[in-house]
């Protein structure tokens, strides 16, 4: 039954990589053919072959590695960035919303800044920040670039954490808390035994935003500041010669999103290594 | 446990709901013996399930006193003397049976051991020995119901409090429910308050059947159940059971609450 139920999702997965494959090439097939521009000339230069995509991969760049090892380590750059920003974030916003949950005055005090930051373009802030960082000293020297777009990554990280983790905790069964306090449970053990684990289908649903949000901030930060060694400044430059190779931006993007997707494939591993609910309560 | 053997004591309580609002209780006197198992029924609005939440603690009284083996509401829930079933299960989703059943012993710091040695005595008591490790999700209501029950028998608390436990259940799974909770109830002699809508559910299961009437909460009556114990399926169809429950029914009419009629056209379908 497992092994049917596996063997399904396999199929399922090449299937609908495959119909994504045939959309792409039947829609430039189709458009080149008749010769139709809207919405916008398609030729090898807008939209290359798929095969052409991937076989850049092979392709040597001015570093002298192939493409695909310039981008593999331009993703650790990244990866590590995130992960770290993800984890500070991650962290951040589950400890503020454990707080705002517990301490109804700070709620309305704090929440309105905390909604406010997130409304702040992360392109103005991004480049003040990254060089700020740049000017501090921890130990004689300024902190490495990767942690300064870290901080990137744990912004956009930590909002969906907070909202989703004060949401959580405070959707506690009415009568589960008239449970604890006939047990003559404190705050405290209320939080622990009762609204964390309630809280944490909706804390996994934040950290699954989240994942994908801070590969997207690493990006930015790295862009914003002028970091070369990420998969920003591979997006920057190869965007400069997009017109000479159009194939390497693509190759790009798609590290980026499988970055992202194993993020989120880390997360959802967690989830279902931690949370255990009834199939349908599981978001 | 008080000198005179009451575990409950109530004396002129009262119960007002918001601002100068709704008056829920009004001069509530009761008294609850050691080992004795009380109903309260009554048309809804009648505040029984409110009286029963003073008794627990969990709701403040506007007036009067309720001591509990002597002592406040507030002392007693502290001290846990309080097992609260409730209408619905309310077990912890992300909790075994076993762990369910051991969360009041883990507040009361009960070492493991002692806490696995109790769950398997209530698994045995609630006949669900074997489902230890299965999540609430997996069981039937009436079995989550079951470990609901367990779990508030599980620390030996004075008093059992349960409000409408059996409500949201089907008729034949209630019928079981019934003769297990007697069961339990005569072998731990725990003293018992059940919140209930049904007269013959009250009838069957009670030493003393308290009637209610809305507006403000009162009590109207109180009849003593002298059913011979143990009650078993046959005590159902005993002339004197029908006369009780006739008695009841009458005290219920004569609140003359217009949801009476209501309470009892379902009653009457049942019995």
């Amino acid at each position: 039954m497992a092994v049917r139920s596996a063997l399904r999702r396999v199929v399922v997965f090449v299937l609908v990589l495959g119909g994504l494959w045939a959309l792409w090439e039947g829609y430039k097939w189709l458009w080149e053919r008749t010769g139709w521009t809207r919405p916008f000339r398609v030729n090898d230069l807008t939209l290359p072959h798929v095969h052409a995509i991937l076989l850049q991969l092979g392709e040597p760049t001015s570093t002298g590695d192939d493409l695909w090892l310039y981008l593999a380590h331009s993703a650790l750059f990244t990866a590590k960035s995130a992960v770290v920003g993800f984890a500070f974030g991650a962290v951040f916003g589950l400890v503020l919303g454990v707080v705002l949950a517990q301490f109804g005055v700070l709620r309305r005090g704090v929440m309105p800044y905390v909604v406010a930051s997130q409304t702040i373009p992360i392109l103005a802030l991004a480049p003040i920040v990254v060089r700020g960082l740049g000017s501090v000293s921890i130990g004689g020297a300024p902190p490495p670039d990767w942690a300064r777009v870290s901080v990137i990554a744990a912004y956009l990280t930590f909002f969906p954490v907070t909202v989703n983790t004060l949401r959580g905790l405070l959707s506690a069964d009415p009568w589960a808390l008239e449970l604890m306090h006939s047990y003559a449970a404190r705050g405290w053990t209320i939080l622990w035994k009762l609204r964390m684990p309630s809280a944490l289908p909706y804390i996994f649903t934040a950290l699954k935003i989240a994942a994908t949000a801070s590969v997207v901030g690493a990006i930015i930060g790295e862009q914003t500041a002028s970091i070369s060694n990420g998969l920003g400044g591979a997006i920057l430059n190869f965007n400069q010669y997009y017109v000479l190779e159009p194939a390497n931006l693509w190759v790009t993007n798609l590290y980026a999103a499988l970055l992202g997707i194993g993020f989120f494939l880390m997360v959802l591993l967690a989830e279902k290594l931690v949370v255990h609910r009834a199939p349908e309560h599981l978001v | 446990m008080s000198a005179d053997g009451s575990v409950v004591s109530i004396r002129g309580l009262s119960k007002v709901f918001g601002k100068g609002g709704v008056s829920a209780l009004q001069g509530i006197d009761l008294d609850v013996a050691r080992g004795e198992f009380v109903s309260l029924i009554g048309p809804s609005g009648c505040g029984k399930s409110t009286l029963l939440r003073i008794v627990g603690d969990i709701v403040e009284p506007t007036d009067g006193d309720v001591t509990v083996n002597g002592k406040s509401a507030r002392r007693a829930r502290l001290d846990r003397d309080y097992g609260i079933v409730f209408q619905a299960p309310v077990l912890y989703d992300w909790r075994t049976v076993a762990k369910n059943i051991a969360l009041p012993l883990e507040m009361l710091g009960w070492d493991r051991a002692r806490r696995g040695e109790r769950v398997r005595e209530m698994l045995e008591l609630v006949e669900l020995t074997g489902f230890e490790r299965y999540h609430p999700w997996q069981l039937s209501g009436g079995m989550q119901q079951r470990v609901s029950i367990a779990r508030a028998l599980s620390f030996s608390p004075a008093l059992l409090l349960m409000d409408e436990p059996f409500g949201a259940l089907d008729e034949m799974t209630r019928e079981r429910l019934n003769m297990e909770l007697l069961e339990i109830w005569a072998g731990t002699g725990s003293t018992v308050i059940f919140v209930t809508h049904s007269i013959s559910e009250a009838v069957f299961l009670s030493t003393r059947v308290v009637v209610m009437s809305p507006r403000p909460g009162r009590v109207a009556g109180v009849v003593h159940v002298d059913l011979p114990q143990p009650r078993t399926t046959v005590t159902r169809e005993e002339p004197r059971f029908f006369e009780l429950v006739t008695e009841v029914r009458e005290l219920l009419h004569a609140t003359g609450a217009d949801e009476v009629e209501e309470t009892l056209a379902t009653e009457d379908e049942i019995a």
